[in-house]
């Protein structure tokens, strides 16, 4: 149980991917806006996280390891992303159209964003278990979405604050993310 | 496209500097971030990345007449996953210090927006001349970006510029620099620059039209 514990709080805040790794900066910077549209972008980048943790791991075992096809393992994984997007946005398309409509302008983005990539890399370079493979995609996901969230409230508050004009939009936003990682750093003792 | 004829240098020059992906474009953060540490990984990086987006350009502009229009994105990833993994197999067999201090962030190449959005908006609509112009001026833009802010952050954070002393002995180095936050800030930092720079070059080309 206690690797469990390590993972959640490591991937969590500790290593958290926006502000420790550097991973998923571009929707990180570009829809987080608005509080609304960067929640549903961290639950929708969850979801995708997750699957692609589990699908990975599976598909790493049971067919790059066997086939010792590892040189295949960026295209393989990338793949198995682009595909698993595909199908979560058609699948949700059918089952809830309300859902579909929330998170639908996102997902066509979440096959570029390299933190999917990045966890399924990550999982696979630090030889997880199909369970710790998941939990480790989830809580990094949730650690994304938290990141993400405080980020958007900063800058819903940025918005109608003065800002300097030449501080407006992306070098403001870098340097709130700046300080923003310097309260991050902060968790580094927790493990 | 204003322009249908455009040269090969004026596509190049493009790339450089009015459309730099960093500064202009904001494209291909991650890795602009996570690796300029020091002055070397950011042209290590810079030059992979290069590597990667002139090849993929170039037979994505090959192929465009063969591609159906519906499954181009498939087709664009598997084209620039293969590029990344051929440069991963390069740079671990003959630069493999360089391999062990980028890391993950060399697979991460295929999901640099950088490559993708070059693949969408430029190469499956020009020929393969125009879009090797591109992918060498976007490149070298990118590593120049990347080179310029490791260069800072290296400066500043180590008090060193590739390796050697530039800083006095008794400079006394913010380790912070090195760190997340000094990434952000930094970055944040010389957009502002940038787009002083801009603003007066804009103003003194205005001028010049109002004295004509």
């Amino acid at each position: 149980m206690n690797i469990y514990l390590t993972i959640l709080i490591g991937s969590l805040l500790v290593n958290n991917f926006v502000m420790n790794k550097f991973l998923g900066i571009c929707p990180f910077l570009g829809v987080s806006k608005k509080f609304d549209t960067a929640l549903g972008m961290g639950l929708a980048v969850t979801f995708v996280m997750t699957m692609a943790s589990i699908i990975a791991w599976v598909v790493e075992h049971f067919l790059l390891v066997p086939f010792d096809l590892m040189y295949m393992r960026t295209i393989a994984f990338i793949l198995v992303i682009a595909v698993l997007v595909q199908i979560v946005e058609m699948a949700l398309k059918k089952l809830s159209a309300s859902l579909y409509q929330a998170l639908g302008v996102y997902l066509p983005l979440i096959t570029t964003n390299c933190a999917v990539l990045g966890v399924a890399i990550l999982n696979s370079d630090s030889g997880y278990t199909l369970l710790q493979s998941a939990f480790n995609g989830c809580c990094a996901a949730l650690g994304f979405t938290l990141a993400m969230v405080l980020f958007a409230c900063i800058r819903e508050r940025l918005a109608i604050s003065n800002m300097p004009k030449w501080m407006e939009g992306f070098p403001g936003a870098l340097i709130t993310a700046g300080l923003m990682a310097i309260a991050f750093a902060g968790f580094g003792g927790l493990i | 496209m204003a322009k249908n004829n455009k040269g090969f240098f004026s596509v190049l020059f493009n790339g450089l500097i009015p459309e730099n992906p960093i500064f202009t474009l904001m494209l291909g953060m991650c890795p602009t971030l996570a690796i300029t540490t020091a002055a070397s990984n950011g042209i290590g990086m810079g030059l992979a990345t290069t590597a990667v987006l002139v090849c993929s350009n170039v037979f994505i502009s090959l192929l465009r007449k063969i591609i159906p229009e519906k499954v181009r994105i498939p087709a664009f990833i598997v084209i620039i996953a293969s590029f990344v993994t051929m440069v991963e197999m390069l740079m671990k067999a003959y630069l493999p210090d360089l391999y062990n201090t980028l890391g993950m962030y060399i697979s991460l190449i295929v999901v640099n927006c950088i490559i993708f959005a070059r693949a969408e908006a430029f190469a499956f609509k020009n020929t393969p001349v125009l879009a090797l112009a591109d992918g060498i001026g976007m490149g070298l833009g990118f590593t120049g970006a990347l080179t310029i802010l490791a260069s800072i952050r290296e400066l500043l954070g180590a008090g060193t510029v590739f390796g050697f002393q530039v800083m006095p002995e008794t400079y006394e180095p913010m380790a912070i620099m090195l760190q997340v936050p000094g990434g952000f800030v930094t970055l944040g930092l010389l957009l502002i620059a940038v787009n002083a720079i801009k603003n007066m070059v804009a103003r003194k080309a205005s001028a010049k039209e109002g004295q004509a």
